[in-house]
């Protein structure tokens, strides 16, 4: 199992909610998972319902069976701060570069430079070791960028390569290359069963292969619960109106008769069966896209009153029901 | 509450009415209207409602152009504008009758930048910028670049002056307030402090008092030279002094557009769907533009679910469909997926057949219950032997009791919607709603997009009439 687990889809399908859940979903039976946020959107924090995270790696959840899941947000400037520390111990001449715009000019003006910084720090978990000599975290997850922009933002070798031919942050470059190539990464995408994110994930798939880097798995976010079955359509075409009146006449809904209380619904209830059967077959045609693509395949139900910590447990043990961790 | 408005009036069954509802057809006819922007959080609509009120404003004898961003692909290819090239391209198959055209085209972000470049620049001089990899990094990646290069295209259609209606939509960005905050942070960035430091040894070199910058400037320049490679910084500077030069900053261009929008003329419209974050979203944009001095023209809540039968209720209609399923049996939690073919059910009674209808017993079990009415209306399994009849019955019910699950689902979303409109609506009572009754279907054609149209003009959804509803008797068990 790949130890960086990178999660993308398009804006919109939940692609924090299941990266939070893997990441519990993971952290089972003793193991510490890092969850890693890269947008400065304070996504896990809202998720987890805490203070918005620092730029720091806290413990923010305690997984069944007493694993351990932390966070991290990572803020681009001071990743390069650090960053020039290290290898300058700079002190005050950072504070001074801060002060004069200097860093906030090279990690927004040079997105391949971001991109290298974010991307360095989730590799440099993924590597880091206790004293022991076992791994600080089992596995990391990364909340990464949405999958229109996934490909450049893990393809940082390119990007920088036109930018620093030469220098540290080349050097870094490579190095994060080497390891978001290897099997230690998968790349999962998330998508809602709609026209727009399936194709958005078909495209980001071809784009993350033709650059190489290890496409994982496909979740499908928010599945709706299948409230009629493929038989129930195929009686609706036929069924006469008064069948169903009498039927929900028996339930206790009122007369059948034309003009009766369950004859009226008849309307109304087979108006909002035939919406269902279209949603279904749009359904049943984006699961056929989908499942082209090889790809090993996972749905996670739709919590209809909205996502909430109770909700995000679910989905964890969701997923591990499915074999993902 | 004083509200100008009569409107609100006329709908006492809502708790919390709308204090105005928003008309598009005005607001569209008028000549003096010229731009009209549809903003919104992503994924709530906003690329097939700008493309529906363009289609309608044209068929209503406007000349229009709509510029998307990032339209699905099949609705791009439904107004012929599948190809990227950045030009505004006549859409075919409009009802032209009213003497309207309908333009379309899709922005391409990057080819909207190389446009201003070599608009600029001198042919030597533009191929200098454009050749540069600073230029290619920035023009491709700079967050924010989507939306500044959407506000540029809107201020070049505007000065082409050829068409009287322009509709916008803006970019996908994770929050609809990007797309207000990053002209001027691209605009205020390229005319920063540090990028007039980074040419000024250039420019400045001999005058005095420099001394001392220039010294800093070579410690910093140093380091960053150090960290990225020297070649970056040079490719920096000769970027930023050859953009400099060229065509003026860009905080000029970017006040430019931003005056452009807040000129009477244009109308805002904020696009949401009745869920929770989108209406957050679109709380926020609606106190950002008043904070702006922009137009507000009104919200569009898009995707609002309604039912025929809304007298009949969530709980009700569960009931009724435990009682089909497996009459006097009401505990049965997991759905009709568990409850069929469930042997369980009928071992534990004195049928040794598992063939036997469930429904047998239930008119009996309800006590007069008025299914007998019915016998007038022709029964066309009255003929089928009846085993058969019984099995079909069966499915019947399991069908009917599958129609209640879907609509009590369906009473539960309107509640859910109506609460979350409430909530804006209490918070912004001066903000006048179209509600967009939901398609089950993706829109991508222009019957599609006209049919949205006509949803977005009918002032407002069907709502249930109180007197009309049905009195539907009591549940009996």
């Amino acid at each position: 199992m790949s130890r960086l687990q990178v999660v993308s889809g398009k804006g919109g399908t939940g692609k924090t909610t299941v990266a939070a859940a893997l990441a519990l979903a993971l952290a089972t039976e003793g193991k510490r998972t890092l969850l890693v946020e890269v947008e400065g959107r304070q996504g896990i924090a809202q998720l987890f319902e805490t203070e918005a995270l620092p730029y720091e790696e806290r413990k923010i959840a305690v997984a069944p069976g007493g694993g351990e899941v932390y966070a991290l947000a990572i803020d681009p400037e001071l990743a390069l701060l650090d960053y020039l520390q290290m290898f300058y111990k700079l002190g005050g001449a950072g504070r001074a570069l801060k002060k004069l715009g200097a860093i906030d000019f090279a990690t927004t003006i040079a997105p391949g430079l971001r991109d290298v910084l974010l991307t360095g720090k989730a590799c440099e978990a993924v590597r880091r070791k206790e004293r022991s000599g076992r791994f600080t975290y089992d596995y990391v997850v990364m909340d990464a960028p949405p999958t229109g922009r996934i490909t450049r933002f893990l393809n940082v070798n390119d990007e920088v390569a036109g930018l620093a031919k030469i220098g540290p942050i080349h050097n870094q470059a490579q190095a994060v290359m080497r390891v978001l190539k290897s099997p230690e990464t998968a790349v999962h995408l998330v998508t809602l069963l709609e026209e727009m994110p399936v194709q958005e994930t078909v495209d980001g798939i071809a784009e993350l292969r033709s650059a190489r880097l290890p496409v994982g798995r496909i979740i499908v976010n928010m599945v709706r619960p299948e409230m009629l079955d493929a038989a129930d359509l195929e009686l609706l075409r036929s069924v006469p109106r008064s069948t169903v009146a009498k039927s929900l006449s028996s339930a206790g809904l009122g007369g059948a008769r034309r003009g009766g209380h369950a004859e009226r619904l008849v309307d109304p209830l087979l108006t909002q069966a035939e919406e269902y059967a279209e949603r279904y077959r749009l359904e049943h045609d984006q699961r056929a896209v989908l499942a082209e693509l090889g790809l090993p395949l996972h749905e996670l139900p739709l919590f209809a009153e909205g996502m909430d910590l109770a909700g995000l447990y679910e989905l964890a043990r969701e997923l591990r029901e499915q074999g993902v961790s | 509450m004083s509200r100008p408005d009569p409107a609100h009036t006329h709908d006492p069954a809502r708790r919390l009415a709308p204090a105005r509802v928003l008309d598009v057809d005005p607001l569209l006819a008028d000549p003096k209207t010229r731009i009209v922007v549809c903003c919104g959080s992503g994924g709530v609509g906003k690329t097939t409602t700008a493309a529906a009120l363009g289609l309608r404003a044209a068929e209503r004898g406007r000349k229009v152009v709509v510029l998307t961003i990032d339209p699905a692909r099949r609705l791009a290819q439904s107004m012929g504008i599948d190809s990227l090239d950045n030009t505004p391209r006549r859409v075919k198959g409009i009802d032209d009758s009213a003497g309207g055209e309908l333009h379309a085209m899709m922005l391409d972000m990057k080819r909207t930048f190389d446009e201003i470049v070599e608009a600029h620049a001198d042919g030597e001089r533009a191929a200098a910028i454009l050749g540069n990899p600073f230029y290619q990094s920035l023009s491709a990646g700079f967050a924010g670049t989507q939306e500044y290069m959407a506000m540029e295209k809107l201020g070049q259609l505007r000065a082409r002056d050829e068409w009287d209606l322009i509709v916008v939509d803006t970019p996908p960005s994770r929050s609809a307030l990007d797309f207000l905050d990053a002209p001027k942070r691209l605009g205020s960035f390229l005319d920063g402090r540090l990028i007039r430091l980074l040419t000024a040894p250039a420019k400045l070199g001999g005058r005095a008092g420099m001394k001392f910058l220039n010294a800093g400037m070579s410690m910093m320049t140093g380091t960053l030279g150090k960290l990225l490679g020297g070649q970056l910084l040079k490719d920096v500077q000769t970027f930023v002094s050859a953009m400099d030069t060229t065509f003026g900053g860009f905080r000029t261009r970017a006040d430019a557009t931003y005056k452009l929008l807040q000129a009477p003329g244009t109308a805002f419209l904020v696009v949401a769907a009745p869920e929770r974050d989108a209406l957050r979203e679109a709380a926020y944009f609606v106190e950002r533009l008043a904070a702006e001095d922009m137009p507000l023209a009104g919200l569009v809540l898009n995707r609002v679910h309604g039912s025929g039968a809304d007298g009949l209720s969530a709980e009700r209609a569960l009931a009724a469909a435990e009682n089909l399923e497996e009459p006097g049996i009401v505990d049965q939690e997991g759905g009709k997926e568990g409850l069929r073919n469930s042997p369980d059910v009928y071992d534990s009674s004195d049928s040794p057949t598992p063939e036997r209808p469930a429904r047998a017993s239930a008119p009996a079990s309800d006590g007069g219950s008025p299914a007998e009415d019915a016998d007038d209306i022709e029964d066309t399994l009255d003929t089928a032997d009846t085993a058969d009849t019984a099995d079909a019955e069966r499915s019947i019910d399991q069908l009917t009791a599958g129609l209640l699950r879907l609509h009590a689902e369906r009473m539960q979303l309107l509640s859910r919607e109506q609460r979350t409109r409430d909530r804006f609506t209490a918070l912004h009572p001066e903000v006048a709603v179209t509600e967009v009754a939901a398609l089950p279907g993706d829109v991508h054609d222009l019957a599609g997009l006209r049919d949205i149209g006509d949803r977005l003009a009918a002032n407002e959804r069907e709502l249930p009439d109180p007197a009309e509803e049905p009195d539907l008797p009591e549940a009996s068990a």
